[in-house]
């Protein structure tokens, strides 16, 4: 089963994942309220990358994290736990896991945001579908726990 | 239910449940190394299957899968065969541990019916799913990275569209996201093999075009009073079921029967504790009577052979108060059980409720946490998998319980009971059951965190900029 994940509040970063070898996700602008950026991380060497769902960069990144990739590593941490994001993105021990995700350094890269935000739209489409009243008995194999 | 059968349908195993898991966990084997090179113990595990099914009316398609096996590219014709041979052979299994149960429970069953027709139109939404479980049959679980874990994404795509492809679509994105979660498994890690199976094979039979159309016709039509005993809460990254265990008493004076009802949603991984019930906020009729622990008045709710009832919110209203352990105490011993569909028999669906009373709960915390109900010497375990936390029902309740109601379950090769609602022994009137936050929250602390996070709003403001630009 898949561990779960805990609730937290939204309205910052709505959306995060660990997906293609990185946490990436969507993070809300501090000043523009319609803008977006796609920031990720891979895991080591930690490369990093942010720009908004138009592909412009984000002025903020340079040889260290800008601030959207660190609400998104603030974020994904809640979403996953700590030391899942850190094994993720093998963060070397030595220092606590929270300091060492706090203080990423890696290679600037541009990645392309379309695919991210594309997953994030498929992602919101999930809330659009219908729900159902016939039994879905495969449901069985999916008890409501918690398990990590 | 009481200590002297309990000991018995704990201290055995009924006959032939062993050696047909042993057939399957032969398949299993095979599937986790790969259909494209099976291996001498695969290729006996095979022969095993073969032989098992031999006089079968599955013999022949069995046989032909076995033999395309290791013999170039395997036919989806194969893999609809030993799918359905391995459904054969856990549905069997089903058989014998709910036959058993019944006998210890004493509970009289529904004869089956005739399964339903199969569909006769070819469906050409399913091939993408096909084609998927084709692709993981071949590469095996050990086999599978992270481009074939993330196929399902694209199988999917024309399933979430039609509402009657929703189980398989649902069954798909769990299996994919456990998928996504694990592989490429490392090297040192042996798969959840009879886990994995049962959802693959599960998977293939419904993405044939002659799976029968869900949820099937309506047998009939009910009304009368249903008293709720509790919910069973379902849940993986993307969907959430509740399916609420009931007895009706039809309003025609017929006897009372055990039934069911099921509202599910779609969601995403972030919805999870005090924030999945909102997304089932749609069935107000149901939810109030579940967190107000009350009866429900229904009219002309369709009725499925298998003892489903198809909820219709706008077909039922709210009730007095209803003691649900006060109305197992009267209803469930005699109650009459509906028969399980064909194609649903898997020991995974067992799921009979029963009432237990006058135990000891016993916690443990070494070598993991643990609980036993403690019935005259017959010790029962409480499944801690099955403990969702959207509700107060925690270890500390089921531990100073007194009485429950729950679900017989027969997981990983043992009985267990999932609690749905408990009775604490110090006083049985403080009652605590998994449905009791379904219009909210009743634990301060949750209800503030819901109405500050609010995520359910948060993304249908996000879907309503984003979606409908």
């Amino acid at each position: 089963m898949v561990p779960t994940v805990y609730g937290r509040k939204l309205n910052k970063v709505p959306y995060v994942e660990l997906a293609d070898g990185r946490v990436q996700g969507v993070v809300s602008s501090g000043s523009a309220g319609e803008r977006v950026y796609v920031s990720s991380v891979s895991a080591a060497p930690h490369t990093l990358s942010c720009a908004t769902n138009n592909n412009r960069p984000c002025g903020g990144l340079g040889g260290r994290a800008c601030k959207h990739i660190g609400s998104l590593i603030a974020e994904a941490s809640r979403h996953y736990g700590a030391e899942r994001v850190a094994a993720y993105l093998r963060v070397d021990g030595g220092k606590s896991t929270e300091d060492a995700l706090a203080d990423l350094q890696g290679p600037v890269s541009r990645e392309s945001t379309g695919v991210v935000f594309t997953r994030f739209l498929r992602y919101l489409s999930y809330l659009e579908y219908p729900g159902a009243t016939a039994p879905v008995p495969e449901l069985h194999w999916f008890p409501a726990g918690r398990f990590n | 239910m009481l200590p002297a059968p309990l000991t018995g349908l704990l201290a055995s195993t009924p006959p032939g449940v062993d050696e047909a898991l042993e057939l399957t966990d032969g398949l299993d084997a095979v599937l986790t190394d790969g259909l494209a090179r099976p291996g001498a113990d695969g290729a006996r595990a095979l022969e095993d299957l073969a032989a098992a099914t031999g006089s079968s009316p599955l013999a022949a398609p069995v046989r032909e899968a076995v033999s395309s096996v290791g013999a170039g590219p395997v036919p989806a014709a194969s893999l609809a065969a030993l799918a359905g041979a391995r459904t054969a052979l856990t549905g069997a299994v089903h058989d014998a541990l709910l036959g058993a149960l019944d006998t210890a429970l004493g509970r009289t069953r529904d004869e089956a019916g005739a399964p339903a027709a199969p569909s006769p139109e070819p469906a050409p939404e399913l091939e993408g799913a096909r084609s998927w479980l084709t692709e993981l049959a071949v590469a095996g679980w050990r086999g599978v990275d992270r481009d074939l874990a993330a196929g399902a994404d694209a199988a999917l795509t024309p399933l979430l569209e039609d509402p009657s492809r929703r189980r398989l679509a649902v069954l798909l994105d769990g299996l994919g996201a456990e998928l996504r979660a694990h592989c490429p498994l490392p090297g040192d890690q042996d798969p959840p093999a009879r886990r994995w199976g049962d959802l693959w094979a599960r998977a293939v039979l419904l993405a044939q075009d002659a799976f029968p159309a869900w949820p099937g016709a309506p047998a009939q039509e009910a009304s009368g009073r249903l008293l709720p005993l509790g919910a069973d809460v379902h849940q993986h990254p993307t969907a959430f079921q509740v399916q609420v265990h009931a007895l009706l008493e039809p309003s025609d004076g017929g006897p009372v029967r055990l039934v069911r009802t099921s509202v599910s949603a779609l969601k995403v991984d972030v919805l999870t504790r005090e924030s999945v019930w909102g997304l089932l906020s749609e069935h107000t009729a149901l939810l109030g009577a579940l967190a107000e622990h009350r009866a429900l008045d229904i009219e002309g709710m369709p009725l499925l052979d298998g003892g489903d009832l198809i909820w219709h919110d706008d077909r039922a209203h709210k009730g007095g108060p209803a003691d649900r352990f006060a109305a197992a105490r009267l209803h469930l011993a005699g109650a009459a059980a509906p028969a399980v569909p064909a194609l649903e028999r898997h020991p995974a669906r067992i799921a009979e409720p029963v009432l237990l009373e006058g135990y000891a709960a016993k916690k443990t915390t070494k070598p993991a946490l643990a609980l036993e109900l403690d019935l005259d010497g017959a010790r029962l375990p409480v499944s801690l998998l099955r403990r969702p936390d959207s509700s107060s029902l925690d270890v500390r309740a089921a531990a100073g319980s007194g009485a429950c109601i729950g679900l017989m379950r027969w997981d990983a090769g043992r009985w267990s009971v999932q609690m749905l609602g408990v009775a604490a022994k110090k006083d049985p009137a403080d009652q605590t059951h998994t449905a009791d936050w379904a219009m909210g929250p009743t634990d301060p602390k949750f209800a503030t965190a819901l109405r500050n996070s609010d995520p359910l709003g948060t993304l249908r403001e996000r879907a309503g900029k984003l979606l409908r630009k």
